[in-house]
């Protein structure tokens, strides 16, 4: 039975870090424009005068 | 390089009569413009064009066609004003003192091209380090080299490509908000979380697993676990509920997140009882539940057009910057705040005069169809007011500003009483209409239940238990989802066919209407599109030559207008002698021995004097009339269909034009009645002719466009702002409909009534789960396992049954129409 606890105690801490990662993500920005990072990673990329 | 040429007449023949311009795709109707072997409209496309070729960024036209803009016109120094420190301080989000970052709207963003566009914007300019894009909200993100690239440079190197930043006074005024969805989804998510765990934690005790003794601790363990994690969710996801019915509580009025606050409450305090009771695992998965889907509908619900502006007001029409004359003769751009009584102030061709001012210059042409509706322009001379809104057209005159931007004859109507309240409160939605019923009848329940356990049978905590599973199995959930995901999917459907709302109540205000008002100048009528009409004289090919060669000269709007209409006509290649524009009058010019004179009755010397129903222009050979172009707005070619729909569903319609009388024989038709028709209204009293409607208890709907319907749409039940494009700038309205879609408006008031009908029936879906629940809760026997289960249930069955039921309704009433009007027309 004491198996259970460390269990539960990891699956809490496993969702927890998901939990942070959704939170993480939003503090980010990543759904503030859930467009244009679409389109953009199909767009070719024009490269810099430089390079 | 090549020097672009005009076609000579063999060569346009076969460059086929239609041409698609390389640059904007437009047909091109006037000129055609050959330029490195492409066809350009105008000059304008043929500039971005060569700028994007030496940049080598010609990929642009291959991602998404044809789809550029023609640059706005301009004037050197016309964003000289973002250099003063004060303006840059305000428009820069950060800077380090060497980089800065500036976050600007360029409503034109709209399509993928334009994406590719400005986040290679470094290619056009090496000063710019980066830029992204938000499309949604149409916005740029610049980071660039402060020392190298100047703001103003920064606006018109945006300019030149056709995406002019829009800077207003309001959103210098204030600093962006911070992103609301943030918090929401904060919010849903740990809601989420806080619910998906409590609800795996609860699985042994939905199973009846765990009753051995040797389970007892781990029982005990999983239920504090609950308790734990139910605290964020009702002190931080639950707390808009909260606070918004505490809100009505304070304000003596009932809203429909009382009800629900008050079985969320005790939901909670029968869970905490049962914990330290040890009698029970507690409804911590339900509570978690319940504010979880709640949270989902609000979220879906409140979805935002980002891009789209709802709520603006008369300072994000005026400029943020004009120029003032100073004493010594200077001139410097100054931000229209700090504009001062007796101001000189110089305002080009298409500026708008941004507050009430006495004319200078001897003579200035201003257009007046946005503040009045009035589509004509007026002659002004020396020493006249010209009041703050109207748009000066012509060459660069001078003023002297009579009263500040904020005391300004236009912004009093912002003063009006309608400006002060919010319509959101004025008016119950059909969601908590009902609730007002349900809640009392569910409250009444409880406490018989209460009452007869605890009088009747003397069983105190039975008692007390079936009070409070009352209120949660009957809790006004089922209701609220059923709104929240009705009009969630409609505000979605109406947007994807252009119909863009503010917010859920304005699509339920939609559903009363019975009243239809709208504007002429702009909203019946197209924004540059018209009739032109020769009446006269036949003219002779060679002198419609001769009329589109000299009307091709000019800029003024009428003469363009002549050219279109003439595009079939060649133009020559001669030059021209003693070619003169008289501003406000007109054209002359000697053509050979010839000399022709274009332009106002008075000016050409013809005796006429018709009513005002259309704007004329005279052409004279020799000083003898030929005749004259009448040119006539024109009127939406759907709008008869349109009315008459709506007759037929039983709504009023009027007709409020702040213009004179015309078209009176035409506009009867088709509002058949000439009373509903009242022109001449100023904006007041078109606020005050809404306000007489609504008072012998019409619902008002108020379809306009310009800023002298801002007080009718605001007093309107629902305003709605037409626009020829959902991304300019509409007056503060509750929805932006597309001109294109405007005969589609009396479907659209049939969806929301159908929206009402589907809210009603999930409704009844959702009593019918509170009918199953309550049989178990009245009897004190609702174990957490059976609401457990009821509650997803019903939230899944009426979530899936509105947003199918309302799909379905949109189908039906908006495609059909379509086919309708497809079947007409073959």
């Amino acid at each position: 039975m004491d198996a259970l606890y460390l269990l539960i105690g990891a699956s809490l801490l496993v969702a927890g870090g998901f939990l942070g990662a959704f939170i993480w993500t939003v503090r980010r920005g990543h759904y503030d424009d859930d467009f244009t990072p679409s389109v953009r990673i199909l767009l070719d990329d024009a490269g810099t005068p430089e390079s | 390089m090549e020097r672009p040429e005009q076609l000579t007449k063999y060569e346009k023949d076969a460059a086929a009569s239609i041409r698609a311009c390389h640059h904007c795709g437009e047909q091109c109707r006037e000129d055609i413009l050959l330029y490195d072997g492409h066809a350009f409209c105008c000059e304008g496309c043929r500039t971005v064009f060569d700028i994007l070729q030496e940049s080598n960024l010609c990929r642009y036209y291959e991602l998404d066609g044809p789809k550029g803009l023609t640059p706005a016109e301009t004037f050197p120094g016309k964003f000289d004003y973002l250099d003063l420190p004060e303006v840059a301080s305000r428009v820069i989000e950060f800077t380090d003192g060497k980089l800065a970052r500036v976050n600007w709207l360029l409503p034109k963003i709209h399509c993928i091209s334009c994406i590719w566009l400005l986040e290679n914007l470094n290619r056009l300019h090496p000063a710019v380090r980066s830029s992204e894009v938000n499309f949604p909200e149409k916005k740029v993100s610049i980071v660039f080299e402060m020392h190298q690239l100047t703001l103003s440079n920064l606006a018109s190197l945006l300019t030149s490509i056709g995406y002019e930043p829009y800077l207003s006074l309001d959103d210098l005024d204030t600093k962006q908000k911070d992103p609301w969805q943030r918090t929401r989804l904060y919010k849903t998510g740990i809601a989420g979380f806080a619910f998906g765990n409590i609800m795996m934690l609860s699985f042994p005790e939905y199973f009846h697993l765990g009753t051995g003794g040797g389970d007892q601790q781990l029982r005990k363990l999983f239920t504090l676990l609950n308790f734990g994690l139910s605290i964020p969710v009702l002190l931080y996801c639950a707390s808009d509920f909260f606070r918004s019915a505490c809100s009505a509580w304070r304000g003596r009025y009932f809203n429909i997140d009382a009800p629900l606050a008050l079985a969320l409450s005790s939901v909670y305090a029968v869970s905490i009882y049962q914990l330290v009771t040890q009698s029970g695992p507690g409804y911590f998965d339900s509570f978690a539940g319940s504010v979880f889907f709640l949270l989902l509908g609000r979220y879906f619900q409140d979805k935002t057009y980002a891009g789209i502006a709802f709520d603006r007001d008369y300072k994000s029409y005026f400029p943020v910057a004009v120029t003032v004359v100073r004493e010594d003769g200077t001139e410097r751009r100054t931000p229209v705040s700090a504009l001062q009584e007796n101001d000189e102030i110089l305002l080009r061709n298409r500026e708008l005069v941004p507050a009430d001012a006495t004319l200078l210059s001897p003579a200035a042409s201003i257009d007046y169809s946005f503040v009045s509706g009035e589509s004509e322009k007026v002659e002004r001379t020396a020493g006249d007011v010209i009041y703050a809104g109207g748009r000066h057209t012509g060459t660069a005159v001078r003023m002297k500003v009579l009263r500040k931007v904020s005391q300004s004859y236009l912004t009093q109507l912002w003063n009006n009483e309608a400006f002060a309240g919010n319509k959101e409160e004025q008016s119950a939605t059909l969601a908590a209409r009902i609730n007002r019923y349900f809640s009392v009848a569910v409250f009444l329940l409880a406490v018989t239940a209460f009452g007869i356990w605890f009088f009747v049978f003397q069983k105190t905590e039975t008692a007390f238990l079936a009070f409070a599973t009352t209120l949660v199995v009957a809790c006004p959930c089922g209701l609220f989802l059923s709104a929240t995901f009705t009009y969630g999917n409609l505000l979605a459907i109406l947007g994807k066919n252009r119909f863009y709302f503010k917010n859920a109540h304005a699509v339920d205000r939609l559903s009363h209407i019975d009243t239809v008002v709208f504007d002429k100048t702009g909203t019946i009528t197209q924004t540059g599109e018209a009739s032109v009409n020769f009446n006269g004289v036949v003219l002779t090919p060679e002198k419609r030559t001769i009329i589109r060669t000299i009307m091709a000269q000019s800029s003024h709007p009428l003469s363009r207008l002549i050219v279109q209409h003439l595009s079939a006509d060649p133009v020559s290649r001669r030059a021209l002698v003693s070619f003169e524009e008289v501003e406000g009058k007109g054209i002359q010019a000697q053509w050979g021995s010839t000399k022709v004179k274009i332009g106002s009755a008075d000016w050409t010397g013809a005796n006429f004097t018709g009513e005002g129903a259309s704007s004329q222009v005279f052409v004279a050979f020799d000083d003898v009339i030929a005749g004259f172009y009448e040119i006539k707005s024109s009127y939406r070619p759907e709008l008869e269909s349109a009315v008459a729909a709506l007759h037929q569903a039983g709504i009023r319609t009027f007709l409020l034009s702040g213009d004179k009388p015309v078209d009176v024989p035409f506009l009867s038709r088709i509002f058949r009645s000439k009373t509903v028709l009242h022109f001449g209204q100023t904006p007041a009293q078109k606020l005050d002719f809404i306000k007489a409607l609504q008072s012998e208890g019409s619902n008002v709907m108020m379809v306009g466009d310009g800023l002298n319907d801002a007080g009718a749409l605001r007093q309107s039940n629902v305003g709605i702002a037409v626009s020829e494009d959902a991304n300019n700038f509409s007056p503060a309205c509750d929805a932006i409909l597309e001109g294109t879609e405007l005969t589609r408006l009396p479907a659209y008031v049939r969806l929301a009534r159908n929206g009402q009908r589907i809210i009603r029936a999930s409704f009844c879906i959702s009593l019918l789960y509170n009918a199953a629940g309550l049989s178990f809760a009245l009897a004190g026997q609702l174990s957490p396992v059976i609401a457990a289960i009821l509650m997803p249930v019903s939230s899944v069955t009426i979530v899936a049954f509105t947003t199918a039921a309302s799909s379905l309704a949109a189908r039906r009433l908006i495609t059909d129409q379509g086919h309708k009007k497809a079947g007409r027309r073959s």
